[in-house]
């Protein structure tokens, strides 16, 4: 393969997972996690470039984009300033927008709304699971909780659910949350939860030694292989940094630019 | 020492007592617990699949996992999947643990099954009801081993999310019931200790007779990334063992993640590995042989004092007239069979501090 790859590419090492054999392969969960500073956004445009560019080796991956944060002009846009163009790909099927913006769980029944979210879900994922790679992308988790009126258990529960589908369907799953909402210390374990849910973990912070014109920030890349007994594959840590430009982001180690 | 415990659970209860029970802890710091769990797992399933152990067969509770997992685990450690069945069974808590996808399956909205029908396997629904999910499992261990006197074990993988989908206290009842039927004859759980309060772990802790944590290799402060990474490959493990009298045995391993399979060593040949790969490999031989180094250790070195009571005569420039001493003495030696180093000046015609350049005459 050719494709020119990044240092996140390498850091996700998505490839080699699916390149290892034809058996179905366990799907993984992606936590994005990025604050108020330096948000992951473009982490999660690159993430949905990657899976719907032509170029990726099974062509027929599909997308399923739940969004809460923004309406799908605007996702269109910045996708088509990078090369990648939403509209056509929701046109011959390759995109699903389930555009949440107006989702409001009724006070009396969370459970229920979810329910709903999840079944529509899964029925997307039946009708296009023969032999396609689907990706979940959530943005965000943060905003889901809002819609089921601040109710973390449901959306645990939704996060479970969910989950299955890796499982069962070989999904993978892409979640973006705002990590500073959620206050550390006092015994709130939300973001720890999506942590032992998730097989890979982005971070987006600012430098720890301040802000810089050259560097928008670091990225932390947890990867934590696939643990679970009987498949080799070592839990990787990476970090490095990144500048966004207009149109694409750099990545590179510290110190290696000046 | 983590065979220690396979073993403390293979041997299971006293007629009388409550049942042999693990807690495994573990944080994100090091998320080795599953793969803790799985070993321990893998071990006492070995031995109750070969019928050295007090228990006839094995319940495992699933949370965190689709049973399919355990299928490929089990094959992976080279059980034969077409007789687990006899000491198997899986409740499968994982795959709709709310009823969910029944609900939706019931109005017609997704359509594909749960999970492949298999005879191990057995999906919870509702698992916010504990009184039903404890009766499935002596169901389950019923079926196993019949009502007789024969026992099963436990395994429920993991507490956390059942205490996410009840209560602390519905949990620790739960754990009680089952750690005192007639009929269970050891029970493990894994713990995420940190998503929980201390009150959680420590209401776990006494109602197990063994703990076993899962630590990170290195407690201090984790910015530095290089130590971060070596979190995901290794870790310490501490165990205590409760005595029936009250004595603690505590107990320290290392374990180390090879090829997706946990290693454990115990701390001291931990060390002595570091040590010895710590010389670096070359073609020639850097590390002396026992004979060698006990030969080294019988020269004796030119020092005034051996030790020995006695001072040694070492020529040393001064008195011209010792010389025969020094010859007669290396005669001596020469029986005894020991190293020595005997130094002979070249000539006396110079004392040996002087302030003379040794390296005069050489022309650079």
């Amino acid at each position: 393969m050719n494709r020119p790859t990044t240092l996140l590419d390498d850091a996700l090492s998505f490839d080699d997972g699916e390149s290892n054999s034809r058996r179905p392969q366990n799907g993984r969960v992606v936590l994005v996690e990025d604050c108020v500073e330096t948000s992951g956004a473009f982490v999660l445009h690159h993430l949905i470039k990657r899976f719907l560019s032509p170029n990726v080796s099974s062509s027929d991956s599909i997308v399923l984009f739940v969004a809460f944060a923004q309406p799908f002009s605007h996702y269109d846009r910045i996708l088509r300033k990078m090369g990648c163009n939403l509209a056509a790909q929701r046109e011959n099927k390759r995109l699903l927008f389930f555009d949440m913006l107006m989702l409001e769980c009724p006070d009396d029944d969370v459970e229920g709304g979810l329910i709903a979210l999840f079944g529509n879900i899964q029925k997307a994922v039946e009708v296009n699971s023969s032999n396609k790679n689907i990706t979940i992308v959530i943005d965000d988790i943060s905003l889901l909780e809002v819609a089921t009126n601040g109710s973390t258990k449901d959306v645990l529960n939704f996060m479970r659910y969910c989950h299955t589908l890796t499982t069962q369907f070989g999904c993978t799953i892409i979640i973006v949350l705002h990590e500073d909402i959620y206050s550390s210390g006092d015994g709130f374990t939300f973001p720890l939860q999506l942590e032992y849910l998730a097989d890979i973990i982005i971070k987006t912070e600012p430098l720890i030694t301040g802000l810089a014109a050259d560097v928008h920030g670091q990225l932390t890349v947890l990867n934590k292989g696939t643990l679970d007994g009987f498949r080799s594959s070592k839990g990787k840590i990476h970090n490095f940094h990144y500048k966004i430009k207009e149109n694409s982001v750099d990545y590179f180690y510290p110190g290696s630019r000046s | 020492m983590a065979d220690a415990i396979c073993r403390v659970l293979r041997d299971g209860a006293l007629e009388g007592e409550h049942a042999t029970s693990l807690t495994i802890n573990d944080s994100i710091h090091s998320p080795f617990g599953p793969i803790v769990f799985d070993y321990i797992f893998t071990q006492l399933s070995s031995f109750i699949s070969s019928a050295k152990s007090q228990s006839r067969g094995i319940v495992l509770v699933k949370f965190s996992s689709s049973p399919s997992f355990t299928v490929e685990l089990l094959k992976a450690r080279g059980f034969d999947i077409a007789t687990s069945h006899e000491w198997l069974r899986v409740l499968d808590c994982y795959s709709d643990p709310l009823g969910w996808k029944e609900r939706l399956k019931d109005r017609g909205a997704i359509k594909s099954p749960l999970t492949e029908a298999s005879p191990n396997v057995s999906i919870c629904k509702d698992v916010r009801n504990l009184n039903d999910l404890f009766s499935m499992v002596l169901a389950l261990g019923k079926e196993l081993v019949g009502d007789g006197k024969n026992r099963f074990s436990v395994a429920i993988d993991s507490l956390s999310e059942m205490i996410r989908h009840t209560s602390l206290s519905s949990v620790a009842c739960l754990l009680s019931n089952l750690r005192s039927h007639a009929q269970v004859s050891s029970i493990f759980w894994l713990l995420h200790s940190d998503l929980h309060d201390m009150k959680a772990a420590a209401a776990f802790e006494y109602m197990s007779s063994m703990v076993a944590n899962v630590k990170p290799p290195t407690t201090e402060n984790t910015d530095n990334f290089s130590l971060l990474e070596q979190n995901y490959k290794r870790g310490h493990f501490h165990a205590s063992l409760k005595r029936r009298n009250g004595r603690v045995r505590v107990m320290r391993e290392e374990f180390s993640i090879d090829n997706s399979l946990i290693k454990f060593t115990s701390v001291a040949a931990g060390e002595n590995a570091v040590a010895q790969t710590l010389v670096p490999k070359v073609q020639f031989n850097l590390q002396l042989s026992d004979k060698e180094k006990s030969d080294r250790a019988k020269v004796v070195l030119p020092f005034e004092h051996q030790e020995t009571g006695k001072s040694v005569q070492i020529y040393d420039g001064r008195k011209p007239g010792t010389h025969e001493l020094e010859v007669e003495k290396s005669k001596k030696h020469e029986d005894s069979g020991r190293g020595e180093i005997i130094y002979f000046r070249d000539s006396d015609d110079e004392m040996p501090d002087s302030d003379e350049d040794p390296d005069d005459d050489l022309d650079i």
